[in-house]
């Protein structure tokens, strides 16, 4: 801290701070209000909007029907199979990656950096190209179906199936459930589990006591990293899935590309922002910024 | 930190240590056998993708002979540097105002800034889908820009998304850096820029460098924003791969995918680099 012997100078000086601090970052708020709030508020405006007979989104006559519309079955159907999809993701995902999170956090460190960097090139790396190497393994001559089939345990050809979609959102976003689950796991200070194993709790006593309570902030966090994307997920059931089955990502885009009606993708568009957002509330609630 | 003592009373023992350390191993298996797969039928000498007809460089030949792959991977590279030279100056001017200064409205930017880190690619496409369809004309009126080929457009969106991801890596830097270097260097008459420029920039240049590659390889991936974002004849070459990989598989989109996830990998791989060396300093202080 600066000391400064005159008050008024110092708050002075505090508000040429804020200031400064505020230009600096002037530009990205600039930008962030063209290129993301606007974009936002159009997204909104075209929910209320008319679409004209050539299917062209004008900006007048502003009603609900796109939002009725929700209530239609049609789309009923692809919010709760969306939804379902998803809520099975997420499920599948925290099953597989809690005890890998565990497994990492209780390595030596060089090899627990070792196997976070395992995870996060999966994390990072083209999710388009993982998903598509799925497509190449499930293809009917594919290597799954023949291992599947050489292996007896039935008809291996998934490809253009829900198992397939849900196979490809696991796949895809595993790795967005190991790492919070890690970074709560790997916070948990051992001496509590020690502490209960001296006064004769036994293992899984421990585990359910202790560490999976201290874990929940990385499992309420990871479940939501998962179920948001999943939830909108439009590139994996494009690729894996067939087009019986129409989930919220895909049929979004399909209002937007084929059937040219602007306000109900935007409605729907909404919807899924408001399935974020509420995620988002919760992440935040449960110091999720800190994983 | 010696945790060792404690750890080996919380880990389990006997069989379900062993089940805990197969299942471990099956996860990473799973993770990379299908690209494993993917690299190996890259070179695979035959026109259908399941039979193998022995090694062959032939789709990569193929692939550096296509003009329309050519093309877009041009594309794909003009809009990454544009794009990821933006987001690196604002985002770290972000960073920096976020982190090392306190002012009013500063939460609600924090906020906003995160909103595109989470927020579902479809939503993201669609919001910018409505914008350039309702603002184009207005932009155009911008000296120098032209929307017609649409990479202003990719440009315009990559950087929307990519500021932010910049701005959390650069921070995460410059909230491990001591604050009262800055200070010495103030101390001794260097004024803001001179403190910036010598001081600031050179500590948070890994994160820096660690934001960039992170945002060149997002911009290079982004399949869905970009797809509701080019215009015909201005493809990306994720979205040109994309349209061809949901109709089918091909040994020539195999070998331009491993061509594009090692790039991808090998990006990533550099930026946790640069990210470790963050995270160095923090275990140093």
């Amino acid at each position: 801290m600066k000391r400064v012997a005159t008050p008024g100078l110092e708050t002075q000086a505090v508000k040429e701070k804020a200031r400064q601090g505020f230009l600096i970052g002037l530009p990205s708020i600039v930008y962030l209000i063209i290129f993301f709030i606007i974009p936002l508020g159009y997204v909104i405006a075209y929910s209320f909007a008319t679409r004209s007979r050539s299917g062209r989104t004008e900006l007048r006559d502003w009603n609900v029907d796109a939002y009725v519309r929700l209530g239609e079955d049609v789309v009923q159907a692809v919010a709760w199979r969306s939804l379902w999809i998803a809520a099975l993701t997420t499920v599948i995902c925290l099953l597989l990656a809690y005890p890998l999170a565990f497994y990492i956090s209780t390595r030596r460190p060089v090899i627990r950096n070792l196997l976070l960097v395992g995870i996060m090139i999966p994390f990072w790396s083209n999710f388009l190209i993982r998903t598509y190497a799925w497509r190449v393994l499930l293809s009917s001559d594919g290597l799954f179906t023949k291992v599947v089939e050489g292996l007896g345990l039935g008809d291996g050809r998934i490809l253009f199936t829900r198992p397939a979609v849900i196979l490809g959102l696991v796949y895809g976003y595993l790795p967005f459930m190991v790492l919070p689950l890690y970074a709560s796991i790997d916070r948990i200070d051992w001496s509590l589990v020690e502490g209960a194993r001296d006064l004769y709790a036994s293992g899984w006593k421990a585990f359910r006591r202790i560490v999976w309570p201290l874990s929940r902030p990385g499992v309420i966090a990871g479940s939501i990293l998962v179920f948001v994307p999943s939830f909108g997920a439009y590139v994996t059931p494009a690729i894996l899935g067939g087009n019986k089955e129409s989930l919220m990502g895909s049929y979004i885009v399909d209002q937007f590309m084929d059937a040219r009606n602007g306000p109900l993708g935007s409605s729907l568009s909404v919807l899924v922002l408001g399935v974020m957002l509420i995620g988002t509330m919760i992440y935040f609630r449960q110091g999720g910024r800190n994983l | 930190m010696n945790k060792g003592a404690a750890l080996s009373t919380a880990e389990p023992k006997g069989a379900s240590r062993w089940a805990l350390r197969m299942h471990s191993l099956l996860i990473y298996v799973f993770f990379y056998a299908p690209i494993v797969v993917l690299v190996v039928y890259s070179f695979n000498d035959a026109q259908l993708v399941g039979d193998w007809r022995g090694f062959s460089l032939g789709w990569y030949e193929a692939f550096l002979d296509n003009d329309n792959i050519q093309e877009s991977i041009w594309i794909s590279v003009k809009v990454c540097v544009a794009s990821t030279v933006i987001s690196v100056v604002l985002g770290t001017m972000a960073a920096l105002s976020l982190e090392r200064f306190r002012w009013w409205g500063q939460k609600a930017f924090d906020a906003v800034l995160y909103l595109p880190i989470i927020i579902p690619d479809v939503t993201m496409a669609v919001m910018m889908l409505a914008f350039f369809n309702e603002t184009s004309q207005l932009l155009n009126l911008i000296p120098g820009v032209d929307l017609s080929s649409g990479l202003e457009k990719l440009v315009f969106a990559h950087v929307a998304f990519n500021i932010s991801f910049v701005s959390v890596v650069v921070r995460a830097r410059l909230a491990n850096l001591d604050a009262t270097m800055e200070e010495a260097a103030s101390d001794l008459y260097a004024n803001r820029w001179q403190t910036f420029r010598r001081v600031t920039l050179p500590q948070i240049m890994p994160g820096i460098i660690g934001g960039a590659l992170l945002a060149i390889t997002l911009s290079l991936d982004d399949v869905v924003v970009s797809s509701f974002v080019a215009s015909v004849g201005g493809t990306p070459i994720s979205v040109y791969v994309f349209g061809l990989a949901r109709k089918g598989v091909t040994p020539l989109i195999n070998a331009v995918s491993v061509v594009m996830l090692s790039a991808s990998m090998l990006l990533i791989l550099a930026s946790l680099g640069f990210q470790r060396a963050t995270q160095f300093a923090r275990e140093e202080k």
